[in-house]
C-alpha cells in the first residue's frame, strides 16, 4: 500500500513533482559545478600564473659573482663555472616531475655581431626554443616559448638545430635588421629569423640555440643557468623550515609537499655541483595571489550551495503545502503522523535520488564547459563525488520539507479538506 | 450598530477609491503573516546573494590588481641609449604619478672591492624600494648613513666575518658597514645596495632606471605609461611586459569565473523566488475568486497582485540589498583583508531584477487562474 501510494502520486502528479525535481536538478547542478571549479580553481590559476615566468632558478654551485648590469655581462663569460647540458632531462625526473611546466637553460656569452662592416659587440645567449628531450620513455617539449609566454617575435622562432638566431627588438635596430636578413656573428654566418621583443634585458641581447652559444666559448655541455617553472604550493611556516633540521617522517612530509623549497632541493639533486633557488618576486606573489582567489571561489562555492538548498527547501515546501487536502484524506481514513509523514519523506528520497543524479550529469558537464570555455582546458569531477552529492541533495531536500511535513501532519483533517487553511 | 462601527462606516463610504486597495495589500499581507514572510525571506535572500555577487564581480578586479602590485613595478623608465636620467627625473615622475602609483630609482655601476674584484653597487632609495619590491628579503633595513644593504651571494666576497669594508669608484673610496642581508634569487643576489644621496655623492652618477608601478586597470596604465613618455622626453618609457600580461590573463580568468558562478547562483536564487512566490499567489486563488465574484474587474486584480509583486520586490530587494554589502564586506575582510566597497550601481539592477522576478512570478499564476471560473475555485475544485 505504501509504495503503491508513493507510485500513484508520482503517476498522477507529474506537474508538482516536475516542478519541485527541476529545483532539485537545478540545486544539484549548480552545486556539483561550483564544487568541480572550486576543487580545480587552484591547479588552473596556477597554471595561468606561470605566464609570470620561472619561478626557480639553478645555478652552479660555485659561481663566481654575476657582474651585469641591463642584461650586458662585464665579466669575461669564460669565468666561473657552469652546469653540465646533459643533466637537464633529469629534471623531468624529480619526485614532482609533473609540476614542472617547463624549464630553460642559459649561457650568455659576449659576441662581435657584423653586418655590412658594421661592428657591435653584444651578449648572445644561448638557450632552448621548443627543444624535443626524452627522460625514460617520455619525451616533452622544453624551452624559453613556455616559460617565458611573453617573449614576442616578428618573424618566426629559430628551429633549436639551425644556426638562426633571434635580435633583441633594440640591437635590430641599431643594425637596421630585419627578420630574414643575414648575419655574421663571431665570425659565422647565420640568419635571423625574427625580431625579439620582451620589455626586458632581452632587447639588448641576441638569442640563439644552445649549441652556437657553446660553440662560441668552446664548452660544449655548458650551461650558466636554468630557468625552471613549476606548479608549487603557496608556502607557510613549514616550507621555510630547513629541511636539515627535519627528523624521519616530518622530512618526508616536507619534501613530497610542492613548495618551492622543495622541488628546489630535489632540483640540486639531479643536477650536479648546483645551486637552486625560487625567483622570490615570481614564487612569494604567486602564492598570495592563488590563495586570495581559491579563497574567494571557496567563499562562492558555499554561497552557491546556500542558494541552492534554499531553492530545493522553498520548491518542497510549496510542493507539500498544495498537498494538504490529501493530507487532511489521509488522516480522516485513520493514518497516522508517522505513516503521513513516512509517504512524503520517501517521495522526496526519491526525487532527491532522481534530481541528484541528473543534477551531478548536468553540473558535470556544466563544469567541464567553464574549464573549456575560461582556462581551454578539462576540469572533470571524480565519480567519487557522486555519492556525496547524493547525499547532500538527500539531506538538503528532507531539511527543506521538514518543516513544511510537520506542519501538514498537525493539520485538522476537517479544516485541511474543507479548504480552510 | 454601535457609534463607533458607523463612524468606521462612513469614514470608509467617503475615503478615496486608493484607500480600499492598499487596505486589501496591507491586510493581504498582515492576516496571512507567515507565507508573506516566507515570500519576503525568499526574496531577501536572492537579492542579498545576488547584491554580493555583482558587488565582488565588480570589486574583485580592483582588489586583484592590488595583489598584483606586489609583483612591484608594471613601468620602466631608462635613459634614452644607455644614459643616466636627468636629475629632478623622479620629482617630475613623482608629480605626473600624483599618488596613482609608487616610482624608485635606481643607479648602477660597477666597483672594485678592496682585493680589486669587479661588483655592481646600485644607489637606491631604501623606503621607496621597501613598498615597491616587497618580496625582497632583507634580514634588516640600513638605518643610518654608511650602511649598505649586501646580496647573499655578495656577502662571502666583500664582507665575510661582517666587517666594515671600503668600495672603489673611478678612484673615489667609500667606506661602508653592513646593515643587512638581500636575497631576492635574482640578479640583486649579487650586487650592494647604497642609499641614493651616498651613491650621486660618491660616483657622481645619476640614477639610470625607474621602476614605477602604477595603480589601476590595464587601461589607466597605459594612461600613466603615455603621460610619463610625454613629460619625459630625455627618457624611454617600456612596460614591463612580464608582469602587465600575467596580470591581464590571471584577471581576466578570475572575473570569467566569477562571473559564471555569480550568473548560476542568481538564476538558482531567482528561481527559487519564483517558486515560492508562485505557490503564495496559486494558494491564494480564493481571494481572487472572492474579488472577482464580487466583480472587480480584471484590470483591477492584475493590479493588484502586480502591485503586491511589486511592493514585496521592491522591498525585498532593498533590504537584501543591505543583507549582500554586508555579505560582501564580509568576504572582502576575510579573504582580502580589505573591505569591498559597496557599489550603489548595483542597487538598481537588482531592484529592477528583483521586481521583474515576482511580477512574472504573479502574473503567470494570475493568467492561468483568468481562466477558471470563480465558482469552481470557490467549491474548492
Amino acid at each position: 500500500m505504501f509504495v503503491r501510494l508513493v507510485y500513484e502520486s508520482f503517476r498522477r502528479q507529474k506537474r508538482r513533482k516536475i516542478l519541485a525535481g527541476a529545483a532539485i536538478t537545478l540545486g544539484v547542478t549548480v552545486a556539483t559545478a561550483m564544487i568541480a571549479v572550486a576543487t580545480d580553481i587552484g591547479d588552473k590559476i596556477n597554471r595561468e600564473l606561470r605566464t609570470i615566468g620561472a619561478n626557480l632558478v639553478i645555478t652552479p654551485q660555485e659561481d663566481s659573482l654575476d657582474v651585469e648590469i641591463g642584461g650586458v655581462n662585464l665579466k669575461p663569460p669564460t669565468d666561473g663555472a657552469f652546469l653540465s647540458e646533459a643533466d637537464l632531462p633529469k629534471i623531468k625526473g624529480i619526485f614532482w616531475h609533473n609540476n614542472i611546466t617547463a624549464f630553460a637553460p642559459m649561457l650568455p656569452v659576449n659576441a662581435a655581431i657584423e653586418r655590412y662592416g658594421k661592428r657591435v659587440e653584444a651578449t648572445l645567449v644561448g638557450t632552448y626554443f621548443a627543444k624535443q628531450l626524452s627522460y625514460g620513455n617520455e619525451t616533452f617539449t622544453t624551452g624559453v616559448r613556455t616559460t617565458f609566454p611573453w617573449w614576442k617575435v616578428s618573424g618566426s622562432w629559430p628551429h633549436d638545430n639551425s644556426m638562426d638566431v633571434l635580435l633583441g627588438e633594440r640591437v635590430a635596430a641599431r643594425l637596421n635588421e630585419k627578420a630574414g636578413d643575414e648575419l655574421i656573428v663571431y665570425g659565422l654566418p647565420t640568419r635571423v629569423s625574427g625580431i625579439l621583443s620582451t620589455g626586458g634585458a632581452e632587447d639588448d641581447e641576441i638569442v640563439a640555440p644552445l649549441a652556437m652559444a657553446q660553440g662560441i666559448i668552446a664548452k660544449p655541455d655548458a650551461v650558466k643557468r636554468v630557468y625552471v617553472s613549476a606548479l608549487t604550493k603557496p608556502e607557510d611556516a613549514f616550507a621555510r623550515r630547513d629541511p636539515k633540521s627535519l627528523s624521519g617522517a616530518i622530512y618526508d612530509r616536507w619534501y613530497c609537499t610542492p613548495y618551492p623549497q622543495a622541488i628546489a632541493l630535489q632540483l640540486t639533486e639531479v643536477m650536479s655541483h648546483s645551486h637552486a633557488e625560487q625567483i622570490r618576486q615570481v614564487a612569494q606573489n604567486e602564492g598570495a595571489v592563488l590563495t586570495r582567489i581559491e579563497g574567494l571561489i571557496f567563499l562562492i562555492t558555499l554561497a552557491a550551495l546556500f542558494a541552492s538548498g534554499l531553492a530545493v527547501s522553498a520548491a518542497m515546501a510549496t510542493a507539500i503545502f498544495e498537498r494538504r487536502a490529501e493530507v487532511g484524506l489521509m488522516k480522516a481514513l485513520g493514518a497516522g503522523k508517522f505513516a503521513v509523514a513516512s509517504v512524503f519523506f520517501a517521495e522526496a528520497a526519491l526525487m532527491a535520488l532522481i534530481g541528484g543524479a541528473v543534477g551531478f550529469g548536468i553540473g558535470s558537464a556544466l563544469a567541464r564547459q567553464i574549464g573549456h570555455s575560461i582556462f581551454n582546458s578539462q576540469i572533470s569531477i571524480s565519480p567519487v563525488l557522486l555519492p556525496v552529492i547524493l547525499a547532500i541533495a538527500v539531506i538538503v531536500t528532507f531539511a527543506g520539507s521538514a518543516m513544511a511535513i510537520r506542519r501538514a501532519v498537525s493539520l485538522d483533517p476537517v479544516f485541511a479538506l474543507r479548504g480552510e487553511l | 450598530m454601535s457609534h463607533q462601527a458607523r463612524d468606521l462606516a462612513a469614514t470608509r463610504t467617503h475615503a478615496p477609491h486608493t484607500s480600499m486597495f492598499l487596505r486589501m495589500l496591507v491586510r493581504a499581507a498582515i492576516l496571512r503573516r507567515g507565507r508573506a514572510a516566507s515570500a519576503l525571506f525568499a526574496m531577501v535572500v536572492a537579492a542579498a546573494v545576488a547584491t554580493a555577487m555583482l558587488n565582488l564581480y565588480v570589486d574583485v578586479q580592483a582588489k586583484l590588481q592590488r595583489e598584483f602590485r606586489n609583483y612591484g613595478a608594471n613601468i620602466i623608465l631608462v635613459g634614452k641609449d644607455g644614459t643616466s636620467l636627468p636629475a629632478g627625473t623622479l620629482a617630475q615622475v613623482d608629480s605626473e604619478l600624483a599618488g596613482r602609483g609608487i616610482a624608485a630609482p635606481f643607479g648602477l655601476v660597477v666597483a672594485r672591492t678592496a682585493d680589486g674584484q669587479p661588483i655592481v653597487v646600485a644607489g637606491i632609495d631604501f623606503d621607496r624600494v621597501k613598498q615597491l619590491d616587497r618580496w625582497w628579503s632583507v634580514s634588516a633595513w640600513p638605518t643610518t648613513a654608511n650602511q649598505v644593504l649586501i646580496g647573499v651571494r655578495a656577502l662571502p666576497l666583500v664582507s665575510p666575518k661582517n666587517q666594515a669594508f671600503d668600495l672603489t669608484f673611478q678612484g673615489h673610496t667609500l667606506h661602508v658597514n653592513q646593515a643587512g642581508t638581500v636575497q631576492t634569487g635574482a640578479a640583486e643576489d649579487s650586487r650592494i645596495y647604497v642609499s641614493l644621496a651616498e651613491f650621486v655623492s660618491w660616483t657622481g652618477v645619476q640614477p639610470s632606471t625607474i621602476e614605477v608601478a602604477a595603480n589601476g586597470s590595464p587601461e589607466e596604465v597605459a594612461a600613466v605609461m603615455n603621460q610619463l613618455a610625454q613629460a619625459l622626453p630625455a627618457a624611454d618609457v617600456r612596460p614591463v611586459r612580464q608582469i602587465m600580461e600575467g596580470e591581464a590573463r590571471v584577471l581576466g580568468k578570475t572575473r570569467a569565473t566569477l562571473l559564471a558562478a555569480a550568473s548560476l547562483i542568481i538564476l538558482t536564487a531567482a528561481l527559487c523566488v519564483l517558486s515560492t512566490l508562485m505557490g503564495w499567489v496559486f494558494d491564494r486563488r480564493r481571494d481572487f475568486a472572492i474579488m472577482k465574484a464580487l466583480g472587480a474587474s480584471e484590470r483591477l486584480l492584475n493590479g493588484f497582485f502586480a502591485a503586491e509583486a511589486a511592493a514585496l520586490g521592491a522591498t525585498g530587494a532593498m533590504i537584501g540589498f543591505l543583507v549582500g554589502i554586508g555579505i560582501a564586506a564580509w568576504i572582502g575582510r576575510a579573504n582580502f583583508h580589505a573591505p569591498v566597497v559597496p557599489r550603489f550601481g548595483v542597487l538598481p539592477i537588482v531592484l529592477a531584477g528583483s521586481m521583474a522576478v515576482t511580477l512574472i512570478s504573479a502574473i503567470l499564476p494570475i493568467s492561468l487562474l483568468r481562466r477558471v471560473q470563480p465558482a469552481v475555485i470557490l467549491r474548492g475544485e
